[in-house]
């Protein structure tokens, strides 16, 4: 930070320079991500349009745009995408929530976690879109299916991240907070926790996405709203604009879900 | 009067599924009260093992260890801890790392925290209150692990190897001025080091130790003609050598019979 400081008092010409071309190389890159991206819809537009390619079937941005703007109108669309979206936050708070003081139970009782450590890897390593089906029939085609649908395809990962983040504390800061005579708590609080940090944020980030991954599944299987349901009902009867509007809507949801973690990362984490 | 520290015949054997190891044999000495007692001997020998007893971090498998005439793990007034680096938590800042004993044990009071204010002034660390720990050098870091120690006003004051973390000019400076402040508070303190000139330099009377297991070779008592003013000065006094020589052939020797055998 000191250092920082220092150099934008007194920036000399050289070190101006080198910014500047820092900079430019920054834009380079963007304006090329950008340029591609523009060129793919350029020829998607083109290849529909002179039917090189079935319109009816590979749909063109055109027909996606038109689509989304009906849909904005009649209001359909924020319905199906609030529902998903709430449905991935609710997920992902459970997640959060169960597995930190899932961790902590694990790193508090090391017998415990012995005990449990098999237990969590096979289920972590089992397709969890194996378990969707299962819980469509327990739970029945509602709400609470989805979110255990999406909560278990990411739980066991999530606690087995943690965990392992909460054991790789150094041994020796646990050592100091028992030479000042502190508690097992106090070496939670103090040490494991706040050293868990960066690796809670890479956890979270990877868990956003997966909890849209889990309720796209179940919305699949047992929902009358949402993209997930969308998507599953256009393809049944054909109507490929929605289905490919459903899956960039996905797209920009899961980075705007990303980014939001990122932000947060950045606040929180000096 | 009680000895401030004392231990007879304390032995620890460490278990693994390898099988076992005896750290420390058969260790039997007193300490008085405010005396500075350096423990040195070849590496392994045992000498952190002594510090984490006489702390109640580990219960000796034979022996006792009283402090003040009471068993050591039923005291509960503060021995102070110093580990070989500083351990400053870096998601807090200076002034937070030095109260971290205080906050675990409820001591966060106004007369304590001007305490820390006074120490902080007097080491040069006040300026530096608000900054985080990357931002210092070894020698202001490992003067932050002191005030930490020292806040919680320690009778007992144990220092695993504090300097051996510095470079050479920052531990003569860092080991001057905490050899100068445990005097002056009088504080009893154990230091643990493997430099004998460290030892000789701070201490009142240095413990040689056997390697492995850990049994007491020599106590000898270290006495300047004319008591030098800070342990740079006890370095510059005539019998320094002297002493260095003497505890340096214990070692020597120490190190030839393991290898001869």
């Amino acid at each position: 930070m000191n250092h920082a400081q220092r150099t934008q008092s007194e920036i000399s010409k050289e070190q101006q320079d080198y910014l500047d071309s820092q900079k430019m190389g920054e834009i380079k890159v963007r304006l090329i991500q950008i340029l591609i991206f523009v060129a793919f819809l350029c020829l998607w537009q083109f290849c529909s349009s002179k039917e090189i390619i079935n319109p009816f079937i590979f749909s063109s941005p055109e027909r996606i745009f038109i689509c989304f703007c009906q849909m904005v109108v009649d209001k359909s669309l924020f319905r199906h995408v609030g529902l998903t979206l709430m449905e991935t936050f609710i997920s992902f708070f459970l997640v959060f929530s169960i597995s930190i003081g899932f961790s902590v139970l694990l790193w508090w009782n090391q017998t415990f976690a012995h005990i449990l450590e098999p237990y969590l890897v096979i289920l972590n390593s089992l397709p969890k879109s194996a378990l969707a089906p299962l819980l469509l029939v327990w739970f029945g085609a509602t709400i609470k299916m989805i979110l255990i649908t999406a909560v278990s395809v990411v739980i066991f990962g999530s606690i087995l991240n943690i965990y392992t983040g909460f054991q790789e504390t150094d041994p020796d800061k646990i050592m100091l907070i028992r030479t000042l005579r502190g508690s097992k708590w106090h070496c939670l609080k103090l040490v494991v926790i706040p050293s868990s940090v960066p690796i809670l944020f890479g956890v979270m980030k990877a868990n956003i996405g997966l909890c849209l991954v889990g309720v796209i599944i179940a919305e699949f299987m047992g929902a009358k709203a949402g993209l997930g349901y969308l998507i599953i009902y256009s393809s049944q009867v054909f109507k490929l604009d929605w289905l490919l509007m459903s899956v960039i809507l996905l797209c920009l949801m899961a980075m705007g879900l990303y980014a939001i973690l990122g932000k947060l990362e950045k606040v929180l984490v000096r | 009067m009680e000895k401030a520290l004392s231990l007879s015949h304390v032995t620890y054997t460490y278990h693994t599924c390898q099988g076992e190891t005896r750290a420390v044999d058969d260790i039997t000495f007193d300490v008085e009260k405010g005396e500075f007692i350096a423990v040195v001997g070849p590496s392994g020998c045992g000498k952190s093992t002594l510090l984490h007893l006489i702390a109640n971090l580990l219960s000796p498998s034979k022996g006792n260890i009283f402090i003040e005439g009471r068993p050591v793990s039923l005291v509960s007034e503060n021995i102070g801890y110093m580990l070989q680096k500083d351990h400053l938590l870096e998601h807090r800042t200076i002034l937070q790392n030095i109260t971290l004993g205080l906050e675990i044990q409820k001591k966060v009071t106004q007369k304590n925290l001007e305490r820390i204010q006074e120490m902080m002034e007097q080491y040069g660390l006040y300026d530096f209150r608000n900054v985080y720990p990357r931002q210092l050098s070894g020698g202001m870091r490992q003067r932050a692990a002191l005030i930490r120690t020292l806040a919680l006003s320690p009778e007992l004051l144990l220092l695993d190897e504090p300097f051996s973390a510095l470079d050479y000019q920052t531990r003569l400076r860092v080991s001057d001025d905490i050899g100068t402040i445990i005097k002056t508070k009088k504080i009893t303190a154990i230091l643990v080091t493997h430099d004998l000139s460290e030892a000789i330099s701070m201490a009142d009377r240095v413990i040689v130790l056997s390697s492995r297991p850990g049994k007491i070779k020599k106590i000898l008592p270290i006495h300047f003609e004319t008591e030098p003013a800070s342990p740079e000065a006890a370095r510059n006094a005539p019998e320094f050598k002297d002493y260095f020589n003497q505890i340096w052939k214990e070692i020597k020797n120490e190190s030839c019979t393991k290898n001869s055998k």
